[in-house]
């Protein structure tokens, strides 16, 4: 840094700048390493069966709803919006497979997973966060328990498993959603929206759905954790971690979102 | 028993520890006494393994835990049981797993074994029957008690207390005193503790240390420490205002104003 004195605004704006970018890259970095941490850790005996089955709970059990409600409103806007707009070209027959398509390759692996940023997102940072200014993290490794194995290991596997499970029940409603909008209030035939549903849904496009939200949740918990696990300065560092770990892993699910997208189509 | 040689550890440009040395005999306790945010926490973090030092080495039982990887740690700190400031009993848990958690996590004793342990140590620190309550319905005194209770659950040679007594009533203050006196007496551990109360200091040491500017400054009894001719020791040990250490405090608070002043005087240009 030169003369404090000497520095003017475009200067200073690009110090903050900079700062933020390496403050960027720095967090990507530990997350990376959380992982592979995570990785030697997790194949690792005594096994957390215990601990995953109780954060598969958390995070899948009482995420249903939240994850329900948002896919069927999904469902029944997409089939409102599609109707009305290709009404314009005759081409209503359609609606059925716009929506079918669209909730199983995006809407609902990405919903889902923006739900579950939020929800289990924030309270994972939360926990590990509070742990991490009391010092339960510190007692953690001093009863010969490494924290990564204990805290980290059994929440990312739970939501690497648990997301996919959500996102078929959300693929499920959000097509139920958008097929009663659509024969019940827009007055489709009923035979025609189911055939054209199948006619174009490949299993492809259900599966790939459900590896991106593998993926999503693997990265909302590991975000989660990380920002957990930097807390500092009592509750209102706690709070800040967690604002961050909603926002990063949100913005994480739509960023791997697009560029998963662009592989496997 | 602990061999504490050149410990250096600095976060940042700040110099925490600096080229410290301490020894801590066996099946004695030593007392770390010191002001504020002079390093004591970080001393005894150094120690466990928590935090790692910049320089030094830090000999347990003749091994230097400097060197060692994670997993040669794990196996240095079951030799260890650390009693927090604020207790840092698991929120999630009731006391009885709590208590129980290192001998579950090793998986090398049976359930029955376990409870019996538990209600062993749990009566040790003077509980009985509150295995099923959880942390946050107990009391600032029991939930140190219980912290105490779970850092001797594996029978650990080496106790440390960080601030054992901060935050206490002078009565349950006291109690815990004893506990640890007692327990030095009953388990033969060596302990070491950092405090800046010094009734605490006086009552549960066999030797006391003083940690001023990162290193240790006086090591003596505690009859020794309270006849000191060291100034910056007398002040401390007779919490007087005026003294050596407040002096250069003063000194060192005129140059954050008046770092402080330019700093505005810069913002406001």
């Amino acid at each position: 840094m030169t003369d404090p004195g000497a520095r003017n605004g475009f200067a200073r704006a690009a110090e903050r700048l900079g700062l933020r970018v390496y403050a960027m890259v720095q967090d990507l970095g530990s997350i990376f390493t959380l992982f592979l941490q995570f990785l030697s850790w997790v194949v690792r005996p005594p096994s957390e069966i215990r601990n995953i089955v109780k954060q598969m709970e958390e995070v899948g059990v009482r995420s249903m709803p939240v994850v329900l409600v948002t896919a069927t409103f999904t469902g029944m806007v997409l089939a409102l919006q599609s109707y009305s707009g290709f009404q314009r070209f005759g081409a209503t027959s359609l609606v059925g497979s716009v929506v079918g398509l669209s909730i199983t390759r995006e809407l609902g692996p990405v919903f889902a997973g923006l739900m579950v940023s939020g929800r289990v997102g924030a309270a994972m940072a939360a926990e590990l966060g509070t742990m991490k200014v009391t010092e339960q993290i510190d007692a953690l490794v001093t009863l010969a328990t490494n924290p990564v194995k204990y805290l980290v290991v059994p929440r990312v596997v739970a939501a690497t498993l648990v997301l996919p499970v959500l996102v078929i029940f959300a693929d499920l409603v959000g097509i139920l959603g958008g097929y009663f909008v659509s024969v019940y209030l827009m007055g489709a035939n009923p035979y025609v929206y189911v055939a054209k549903t199948y006619q174009y849904l490949e299993f492809k496009d259900i599966y790939t759905g459900l590896i991106k939200a593998s993926v999503f949740g693997m990265l909302i918990a590991l975000i989660s954790c990380h920002h957990g696990f930097i807390a500092e300065g009592g509750a209102e560092g706690v709070g800040r971690a967690t604002t961050r770990a909603v926002v990063a892993s949100s913005m994480m699910v739509l960023i791997s979102d697009y560029f998963m997208t662009s592989f496997m189509f | 028993m602990i061999e504490i040689r050149g410990l250096s550890k600095r976060f940042g440009k700040k110099v925490v520890l600096d080229g410290l040395d301490l020894t801590v005999p066996k099946g004695k306790n030593t007392v770390v006494i010191g002001g504020s945010g002079t390093g004591k926490s970080v001393l005894i973090k150094c120690v466990v393994g928590l935090l790692r030092p910049d320089a030094g080495q830090i000999l347990i039982a003749g091994e230097d835990i400097t060197k060692m990887d994670e997993r040669e740690l794990v196996r240095v700190r079951r030799k260890f049981g650390m009693l927090f400031q604020g207790s840092a009993l698991f929120d999630s848990l009731d006391v009885g797993d709590n208590v129980a958690f290192a001998l579950r996590r090793l998986k090398a004793y049976p359930e029955r074994h376990i409870l019996e342990a538990v209600e062993e140590k749990l009566s040790m620190v003077g509980l009985r029957d509150i295995q099923r309550l959880m942390p946050a319905e107990l009391s600032g005194g029991m939930k140190k008690r219980v912290g105490l209770a779970r850092a001797i659950a594996s029978e650990p040679d080496i106790l440390l207390y960080d601030e054992p007594t901060t935050g206490l009533d002078p009565i349950m203050a006291d109690v815990i005193n004893d506990l640890i006196v007692s327990l030095r007496e009953s388990l033969g551990v060596t302990s070491i503790a950092i405090t800046h109360d010094m009734a605490s200091a006086y009552k549960i040491a066999d030797y006391i240390a003083m940690l001023y500017k990162g290193r240790i400054i006086e090591v003596g009894t505690p009859a020794e420490i309270r006849g000191t001719a060291n100034p910056v020791v007398r002040q401390f040990v007779e919490g007087r205002a005026q003294g050596p250490i407040t002096a250069e405090n003063e000194e060192f608070v005129r140059f954050v104003r008046k770092a402080d002043e330019a700093e505005r005087k810069e913002e406001s240009r």
